[in-house]
């Protein structure tokens, strides 16, 4: 059955795979597929919407509070329509020894919007040790690791996206 | 000359294929789990005690004396959750097990699970590990094809589940609390301990949560025995050990070495790190990922080793050693990484999450020239109300995420005073706009 939230298809193919996902723990711990159903919905969607966290929290037999207070806890998780890409740049301790600064300033000027901020096409951000300290710097585009990189390795991989 | 370290957890890598279970097996793989199952469940966790095996995932904690705490008469179901979350700031080592042998990884949970009387493990990879944790679950779809996996293993009446599950960005989740409270659905609030997992873990029944590293060792200890192992390290810590040495250094990169290596050869010697770039030298060394206590360069000739790194109240973490020359700024870099904790502190206990902020805007405010002489006394003030020190150890929060933010502070501050006073009377950073050392521009 369709929904003014999911059409009949998506509502098929997400029952689906949550009862896939459910398997993986006890019959009366549901609700600790929340992090899989979360990202399950955000694949599907491109972010959590208010509506969309509810109907997690409902599949899952939570408050819908319970899937809000999950959403905003882990960075990986949208509760605001990011851009078409997410592009995540590691400026931690070991990459700023290898240039990480440079880096971000470099994407801030070719992608024109500055760190922390978002715009139709990018959602550019600081983000965690991305554990390729030994291959510094790098930055993730969509979750997708790249790694030493260097100001022609940037221009190569950005000019590719649209 | 530093003798060669064994091959342990390495040595597979770059061989063809290596993370597909034809070649995992090609080269001698699951002949340790045949031979566990052969043996009983406590022979086994005998084995793993007397291998001297400690944790790799940071504290070190002997992993024989945690299976042990496993209480065997529970009615509850026991579980094994293995903590492939790698976030601490310089660690890179156990991704490349996930992506070079993830069967040796399953080959030791299915080893672990046996002796613990285990029937369901989780791994729990952080969100950002999408490649890695996707390569471990064709691995483990291998295993159950094979009848390594599922209702009974190899035969044997003995049935093991695995799942991956993926984080979604919070380093707090590798806490091991953190990580349960994750595994259960919930944001990553440690619990407080005691009760600790082995007791009262996942869906509150007793749960053993090792490291990735940790558990990839076990069928090498299996196999070529207890005695082996403990004899390739020191008195209390056996075995080889990964580090990941990052940083200014020519070659940075993963390495195994045996526990007798100390931060200096790691650095300097042909097959690790291959000194320093022309012209520079060692300013400063953090041993065990960005948690640790820095080292000065005349303390470098420390072993990386559990025991050597605790005497001289610093740790060996999670073997994640950082390098900066002397060109490198030390007030901009204690900011990077008091500014991570800033970040990822969970929010529950105040010194925490309100003195990680508060740090990371006073060193900025230093590095940025805006610095008044009183700061430097209010930021050690703010890291001795979350963990005084030394020793390690005495944080005054839930979990460990304080004494990370604290223990930076109080030793970069020790070891390099003037440098930081030095930002304050000269109203600027005296690096300039070139404060990350030999390699810290983008290269064109
Ligand atoms: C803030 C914090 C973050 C941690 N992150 C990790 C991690 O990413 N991976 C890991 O294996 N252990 C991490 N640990 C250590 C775990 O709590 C735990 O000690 C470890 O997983 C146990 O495994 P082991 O005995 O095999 O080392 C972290 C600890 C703290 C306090
Ligand atoms: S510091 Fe950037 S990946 Fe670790």
């Amino acid at each position: 059955m369709g929904s003014p939230f999911f059409s009949a298809e998506e509502q098929r193919v997400f029952d689906a795979k949550l009862s896939e996902i459910l398997a993986h723990y006890p019959a009366d711990r549901k609700s600790a597929a929340m992090l899989p159903a979360l990202r399950l919905l955000q694949e599907m969607k491109g972010w959590l919407s208010p509506d969309g966290m509810r109907l997690v929290a409902k599949a899952l037999e939570v408050p819908p509070e319970r899937a809000y207070e999950v959403a905003t806890f882990y960075v990986m998780f949208h509760t605001h329509k990011p851009g078409k890409h997410v592009v995540d740049v590691c400026t931690n301790l070991s990459c700023s020894l290898r240039g990480a600064e440079d880096l971000l300033a470099y994407l801030e000027a070719k992608l024109g919007l500055r760190a922390g901020t978002s715009n139709e096409k990018w959602t550019l951000r600081e983000t965690e040790c991305l554990a390729s300290c030994g291959t510094a710097p790098c930055l993730q585009v969509d979750e997708v690791h790249h790694e030493g990189l260097t100001r022609g390795r940037v221009d190569a991989l950005f000019d590719k996206l649209s | 000359m530093l003798p060669a370290a064994e091959k342990v957890i390495t040595r597979n890598w770059g061989k063809p294929d290596s993370w597909t279970l034809e070649a995992y097996r090609a080269n001698g793989g699951y002949r340790s789990l045949e031979k566990a199952l052969g043996m009983t469940p406590q022979a086994v966790t005998d084995e793993v005690k007397k291998s001297n095996l400690r944790g790799r995932g940071g504290a070190g904690f002997p992993t024989g004396m945690k299976w042990s705490f496993v209480p065997k008469d529970s009615p509850k179901p026991k579980y094994l959750a293995v903590n492939a979350d790698e976030s601490e700031p310089g660690t890179f080592k156990d991704r490349y097990i996930l992506e070079n042998d993830p069967h040796m990884l399953l080959e030791g949970v299915t080893i672990a699970a046996f002796a613990l009387g285990v029937r369901t493990a989780y791994v729990y990879a952080r969100g950002e590990f999408k490649f890695q944790a996707e390569r471990l679950q064709r691995a483990v779809e291998e295993a159950y094809q094979a009848g390594i996996l599922g209702p009974t293993v190899l035969g044997k009446p003995f049935g093991l589940d695995v799942f991956v599950v993926r984080g979604a960005g919070a380093y707090i989740c590798g806490e091991e609390t953190g990580m349960l409270e994750s595994l259960e659905g919930k944001k990553g609030w440690p619990r407080l301990k005691p009760p600790f997992p082995a007791v009262v873990g996942l869906f509150g029944s007793p749960t053993v949560v090792n490291n990735v590293e940790t558990i990839a060792s076990v069928p090498t200890i299996i196999e070529r025995g207890a005695a082996w192992y403990a004899g390739l390290g020191t008195e209390k810590s056996g075995g080889t050990r990964l580090i990941c040495l990052s940083g200014s250094v020519n070659r940075p990169g993963v390495f195994e070495i045996t526990l007798q290596t100390t931060v200096r050869q790691l650095i300097e010697d042909e097959r690790y790190g291959q000194g320093m770039p022309a012209g520079r030298k060692v300013k400063a060394v953090i041993p065990g990922g960005s948690s640790a206590p820095v080292l000065a360069a005349h303390e470098i000739d420390v072993e990386l080793e559990f025991e050597a790194l605790k005497k001289i109240d610093n740790m060996a973490g999670s073997g994640g050693v950082i390098v900066m020359d002397d060109t490198t700024c030390m007030v901009r870099s204690l900011w990077r990484v008091i500014r991570f904790y800033a970040e990822e502190s969970c929010g529950q206990c105040t010194p925490c999450r309100e003195g990680a902020p508060w740090a990371a805007r006073l060193l900025r405010k230093l590095e940025e020239g805006r610095g008044e002489p009183e700061d430097l006394e209010i930021l050690l003030h703010v890291a001795h109300s979350i963990a005084p020190f030394p020793p390690i150890g005495l944080g005054n929060t839930i979990c460990a995420l304080g004494d990370s933010v604290a223990l930076p502070i109080h030793s970069f501050v020790a070891r390099f005073r003037e440098e930081f006073e030095a930002h304050i009377s000269q109203h600027r950073c005296p690096f300039g706009d070139r404060p990350w050392g030999h390699y810290g521009a983008l290269r064109a």
